[in-house]
């Protein structure tokens, strides 16, 4: 019974941690279609600055909820401005200047702070269920990430702002016939997927190690989900990130995480062969 | 046929050009290379067939592929395992070639019969070269034997018997013939691909490239064609992969990782996405400053991360046609002689742009 039940916190534990880590990824590549290669780095990037400023003193969750955030949002408007705008539409080129910002934020993360793990513990401590130690944390992410993914659907289809965004992305053409500045849309739109990139990071750093290089394990995963996604980016997420997740941990329960996470692509790639157009192609068609 | 051995072409020149620089190197190398130096030049030709590999199937097939290291060490673990087992080498170099192609070709099936494009490939090639990664450094216990060979994990395997000329189970390769083999076959693989390009199987796939929708109206199987490029990279990429082994009689986990995914990826940007022979001096280039940055002092808060990215960046930013083909358009616009000859001035522009997109 006990052992159920954790399998179950486990596995929506899994589906948590995946759909954070897509959150910002939905939006910059699945409703702009910018390839973000550097998501990772992104949330590397909100990782150090959650562990950074706690470990200067900062409430936690100031650091985590707000600085983690603002700094990678603010990196992420950087970046689109000098760089990621001038490939708008070119595939390829995007990928790799992304990767190179990937390399490059790594090296720069590397030369500030070191090669070394990093971290910070995991604020509220732990609470028991049978045999069994939890970590009250964890509970709380899994409805920090349903309170995001809410959030994020309510502001992209009841916000004017939202509409604007969709528009824009739709048609950009007609937008600036309308009198909207598609550049100025992308630019915060950009600036809202790598906020929540970063906001991600920080929620993630406490139950993760922190390394410069740590961005190479999500990037994959992310990418992985959010085309599975298909064209509905939010919803096609949150389905995504429930298969997935709940194949990784349920693998990795009965092997290794490895063999979970050779187990995360060997679905993705059949789900990819039957569903070419992603989840959303199929299902749920209309949604966002 | 004919038009293949056109004296007058300038492809044709060019293939003259290097061929003859690649088999001067074959029978002067041992004399002019010390020992050192020479298994140097082994590694540097392991690096330039790997290049070669992401060249041909990026360049001329339109895939770009973020784990072509992959198949790298694919082969290189191979081969290991294989030689290790067997105690003769010849089966275990084919061993070496076809497995990481039939790991390719079973990959390129899912990809290309799935229609994945563009990102979607890089992907999931990226993905599959992470997974390989961790997979094989997890392998340190003592339950991962194949056959005699243990897989050490992160530690990687070493002292691998050297090859044998083939049949002679007893007669090892020594440094000059592992090196005389090595560039032997870097030529084999260099004309083989240049010769492939050249046939039909060759202007399909470059024709996929340019314009995937009007071959496939043409009324030829993209996917096909694709899975049989991705294939090919796989198998010369584990060739490559054999090479470095013999180089240094080890393998380890980090012919699978990111970092060295990364490298190809930036020798083919530098050298020129769409040539073969930029991309092999790119991958010379950048080890020597690899190498060289690695003997330097002065750098505490220098490290490869903040190089690579800063040179991918440069490049994709400043340089984005790559090396080879800035160096072709300046030269045709400045060096009057280099023009081809049967061009009269007012077509000289015309043939640049020919010998851009062919080499």
């Amino acid at each position: 019974m006990d052992t159920a039940a954790l399998l179950i916190i486990e596995v929506l534990n899994g589906i948590s941690s995946l759909a954070l880590t897509c959150a910002g990824l939905a939006i910059i590549f699945g409703m702009m279609r910018v390839i973000n290669f550097a998501h990772g780095e992104f949330m590397m990037l909100g990782g150090y600055t959650t562990v950074v400023a706690t470990n200067a003193g900062v409430n936690i969750w100031v650091s985590m909820l707000i600085l983690s955030p603002l700094v990678v949002g603010i990196i992420g408007i950087l970046s689109e401005r000098l760089l990621i705008r001038f490939f708008y539409g070119r595939l390829v080129d995007t990928l790799i200047a992304t990767w190179g910002l990937s390399l490059l934020l790594i090296g720069i993360v590397t030369s500030i702070f070191g090669n070394y793990i990093t971290g910070v513990s995991a604020p509220m401590g732990n609470f028991s269920l049978g045999q069994y130690q939890l970590s009250v944390y964890r509970l709380v992410l899994i409805g920090l990430t349903v309170i995001l993914f809410v959030g994020i659907y309510l502001a992209f289809t009841r916000t004017k702002l939202g509409l604007i965004a969709r528009g824009t992305m739709q048609n950009p053409e007609q937008a600036s016939a309308l009198g909207i500045s598609p550049p100025k849309v992308y630019m915060v739109t950009f600036g809202i997927g790598a906020a929540l990139t970063g906001l991600a990071g920080g929620l993630l750093a406490p139950i993760s190690q922190i390394i410069p290089t740590v961005g190479f394990t999500y990037v994959a995963q992310a990418f992985i989900t959010v085309i599975t996604a298909g064209t509905g980016a939010i919803t096609g997420t949150i389905v995504a990130s429930g298969v997935f997740g709940t194949v990784r941990q349920l693998v990795t329960y009965e092997t290794t995480p490895i063999i979970g996470g050779v187990s995360l692509l060997i679905v993705a790639v059949l789900l990819l062969r039957i569903l070419p157009q992603g989840i959303t192609g199929k299902i749920f068609r209309r949604s966002l | 046929m004919l038009k293949m051995i056109d004296l007058h072409s300038w492809n044709t020149r060019g293939l003259i050009f290097t061929g003859a620089i690649m088999l001067a190197l074959l029978f002067l190398g041992p004399t002019i290379f010390d020992l050192f130096t020479l298994l140097k030049v082994i590694l540097f030709i392991a690096m330039a067939m790997l290049a070669l590999s992401l060249a041909f199937i990026w360049g001329f097939g339109g895939i770009l592929c973020f784990g072509q290291s992959a198949f790298f060490g694919l082969g290189g673990y191979v081969y290991a395992i294989a030689v290790i087992n067997m105690g003769e080498s010849t089966v275990p170099i084919l061993l070496a070639i076809f497995i990481p192609a039939a790991f390719a070709m079973l990959l390129g099936y899912f990809m290309f019969y799935g229609r994945l494009n563009d990102v979607y490939l890089a992907v999931v090639t990226l993905a599959v070269t992470l997974i390989l990664y961790a997979f094989i450094r997890s392998t340190s216990g003592e339950e991962w034997v194949i056959g005699k060979a243990r897989l050490m994990g992160f530690n990687g395997i070493s002292s691998i018997p050297d090859p044998n000329w083939p049949g002679f189970p007893d007669s090892l390769l020594w440094p000059d013939d592992k090196f005389y083999v090595a560039m032997a076959l870097l030529i084999l693989v260099y004309f083989g691909l240049r010769f492939l390009l050249r046939t039909h199987f060759g202007r399909v796939i470059v024709a996929i490239k340019e314009n995937e929708t009007r071959a496939e109206l043409l009324g030829y199987d993209v996917r096909f064609y694709k899975m049989i490029t991705f294939t090919i990279g796989g198998g010369i990429a584990g060739l490559a992969g054999f090479l470095l082994v013999t180089f240094n009689n080890f393998v380890n986990p980090d012919k699978f990782a990111l970092a060295l995914a990364a490298q190809i990826i930036m020798w083919v940007l530098i050298g020129g996405v769409g040539t073969l022979i930029g991309p092999m001096l790119g991958s010379l280039a950048l080890l020597i400053l690899y190498n060289w940055l690695g003997t330097q002092n002065f750098a505490g808060w220098l490290n490869t991360y903040l190089v690579f990215g800063g040179i991918i960046l440069l490049f994709v930013l400043a340089v984005p046609q790559g090396l080879q083909p800035t160096a072709q358009m300046l030269a045709l616009r400045y060096l009057p002689w280099t023009r081809p000859p049967d061009a009269d001035g007012g077509s000289a522009k015309i043939g640049a742009r020919e010998r851009v997109s062919s080499d």
